[in-house]
């Protein structure tokens, strides 16, 4: 299954593109910059490329580590190495930061070119279909007419398939894991509880809190906490955590307040995301996420949006994701079946919630495995 | 290949679209793929099978088709194939009408309840049939809707489905007393179906 070998060292390199990148919203971004990492080697046919989209909080960050004593390895380096799903023996990996983020790639914390200042919350609103096309230019710049797949989970894999109707001719495969045509207003409304606790902080500054040497980390910690509640599940939360108690105990006569493990967990989860995270890249991230529709363009038709797509598509949910739940990816996979277009779809069951795209599942890593086995390079 | 498997594929023309209900490991797919040039889709319910699938090359879905499969547009395959499958299904008779609805031709094989060793079981022991064939015991089998084929043929009837073509798989040396007495020496029915005009 998954776990074998590792990509080893790696280096993030910066892309510069001086070529102004036309946004869906009619904004234009003059320049832009993408940190990118790649894992493997380009074959001399140059057919062998896969895109690896990330997630809302997401970076290029997604295999391998940056020193001998790095203590993390990349996002998913569960599933991104030599004899792994995304074999790097067998394919050249490629992954990016998207534009609006906060990890190198140009987004709200850049300076503007214009003003000479950061761009903060005047920083243009990035829509699925713009992050595509800046990819599409890396693509240009590394010499991949055509990826041999492109892979995405959550709001990566809303992207995997906005790449696959957006530019048909340029991706064979496409892979959409616990994915959604589109947000539910469930879904919406969860990204606007995280929004408001942001925007309701008084260190936001109508986000300009890099200009008051402020961080709305109080917000942001919130935010984290109410998304990082979605993507468990309500088992893989009992399991984990039980009624385990940190601090203190429920005895009587005791008057010191109790903290459950759950507690605790959010609180840390929280505090670190809001020292790593920008906060107007969080904004510009969930709106994103909200906005996305790929049926949009074709009178809200899926079937018609998927009738773009040439690609062969993977489709895998799983049983206990109720931010995206199952049957949101069977909408996918019902299009695409009346669309006429060549589709596998699997609902892996497991506690793990949404972040179940991100953990071992030896069905879930058997059947990636399995499948990219078929990708021809 | 099991004798139903190599009668169906003559009844499948080179490069139809087919679609498989119930495809295993997909070998069977992947077989006509091969040697037909068939554009096959699988429907499979087990995670197991379901790789087994994926590594030979077959699209294929997971999904329980006693749900229903109104996922699939009507006409939209040439072919729709269930091999040994209806017998496990709580609704067989809503699935035959999928298949019809969906393919423009259909084909069900199953195991022929009316043969004389299920017969003589039930009848003369008074006990519930064990074979090669069906080796579950009566509580444990996954077989929960037996039917001969007479009960098919009149099942077809009621849901105004046309039997276009019909084949039996007989015990070694009862080829001939099939072919004459089919519901009482078939061990596996094989009907090529589809919706009447």
């Amino acid at each position: 299954m998954a776990a074998e070998g590792s990509v080893g060292l790696v280096t993030a390199n910066l892309e510069h593109f001086a070529d102004p990148l036309a946004l869906r919203n009619g904004r234009v971004l003059p320049s832009f910059e993408l940190v990118v990492e790649t894992y493997g080697e380009l074959n001399a046919a140059r057919s062998n490329a896969v895109l690896i989209c990330h997630a809302l909080s997401g970076n290029h960050h997604a295999a391998g580590r940056y020193s001998v004593d790095d203590q993390k390895p990349g996002w998913w380096d569960l599933m991104i190495g030599p004899g792994k799903p995304f074999d790097t023996r067998r394919f050249f990996v490629v992954s990016l930061n998207n534009i609006g983020g906060c990890d190198g790639s140009t987004g709200p914390a850049s300076i503007n070119p214009d003003s000479g200042v950061p761009w903060g919350p005047d920083f243009p609103q990035i829509h699925v279909s713009d992050w595509v096309q800046s990819q599409a230019m890396l693509a240009d710049r590394l010499g991949i007419d055509i990826w041999a797949a492109v892979i995405g989970g959550s709001l990566g894999g809303m992207q995997a398939l906005q790449w696959a109707a957006q530019y048909p001719e340029r991706v064979r495969n496409c892979v959409v894991l616990a994915a959604a045509p589109k947000l539910t207003a469930q879904n919406i409304a969860f990204n606007e509880i995280a929004r408001h606790a942001i925007l309701t902080d008084p260190d936001w500054h109508s986000g300009h809190y890099s200009r008051q040497n402020a961080v709305p980390t109080r917000g942001l910690a919130l935010a984290r906490m109410v998304g990082h509640l979605t993507y468990m599940s309500a088992d893989g939360m009992s399991d984990k955590f039980g009624r385990e108690i940190r601090e203190n105990d429920t005895d009587m006569g005791s008057e010191d307040e109790v903290v459950f493990q759950v507690e605790s967990y959010l609180r840390y989860q929280g505090s670190q995301f809001s020292t790593r995270f920008d906060a107007n890249t969080y904004v510009l991230m969930t709106r994103a996420l909200d906005y996305f529709d790929i049926a949009g363009d074709f009178g809200g038709d899926l079937t018609r949006a998927m009738s773009e797509i040439t690609a062969r598509t993977l489709v895998i949910s799983f049983s206990s994701d109720w931010r995206f739940a199952p049957a949101r990816s069977k909408e996918i996979v019902n299009a695409l079946i009346s669309a006429n277009r060549e589709v596998t779809y699997a609902e892996i069951v497991t506690d793990g919630g949404h972040d179940a795209f991100l953990l071992d599942h030896p069905d879930y890593s058997g059947l990636l495995s399995a499948w990219m086995r078929q990708v021809t390079v | 290949m099991r004798y139903d498997l190599t009668q169906i594929q003559t009844w499948i023309p080179a490069g139809s679209k087919v679609l498989d209900l119930g495809c295993g490991d997909g070998e069977f797919l992947r077989q006509l793929q091969e040697e037909r040039n068939v554009n096959g889709t699988g429907l499979e319910l087990d995670p197991g099978n379901l790789i087994a699938a994926v590594s030979r090359g077959i699209n294929v879905v997971q999904q329980d088709m006693d749900l229903g499969l109104g996922n699939f547009p009507d006409g939209s395959f040439d072919l729709v194939v269930m091999a040994h499958a209806l017998q496990v299904l709580h609704r067989p008779h809503r699935v035959l009408e999928d298949m019809v609805r969906i393919g423009r031709e259909a084909i069900v094989t199953f195991p022929n309840f009316g043969h004389w060793r299920c017969r003589l079981s039930l009848g003369l022991q008074g006990r519930m049939p064990v074979s090669d064939t069906l080796p579950y015991s009566w509580y444990d089998t996954p077989n929960i809707h037996f039917c001969t084929v007479k009960d098919f043929e009149a099942l077809c009837k009621q849901l105004n489905i046309e039997i276009i073509d019909q084949d039996i798989v007989a015990g070694s040396g009862a080829g001939w007393l099939a072919r004459i007495m089919p519901n009482l020496f078939g061990v596996t029915a094989i009907y090529r179906i589809r919706a009447q005009a």
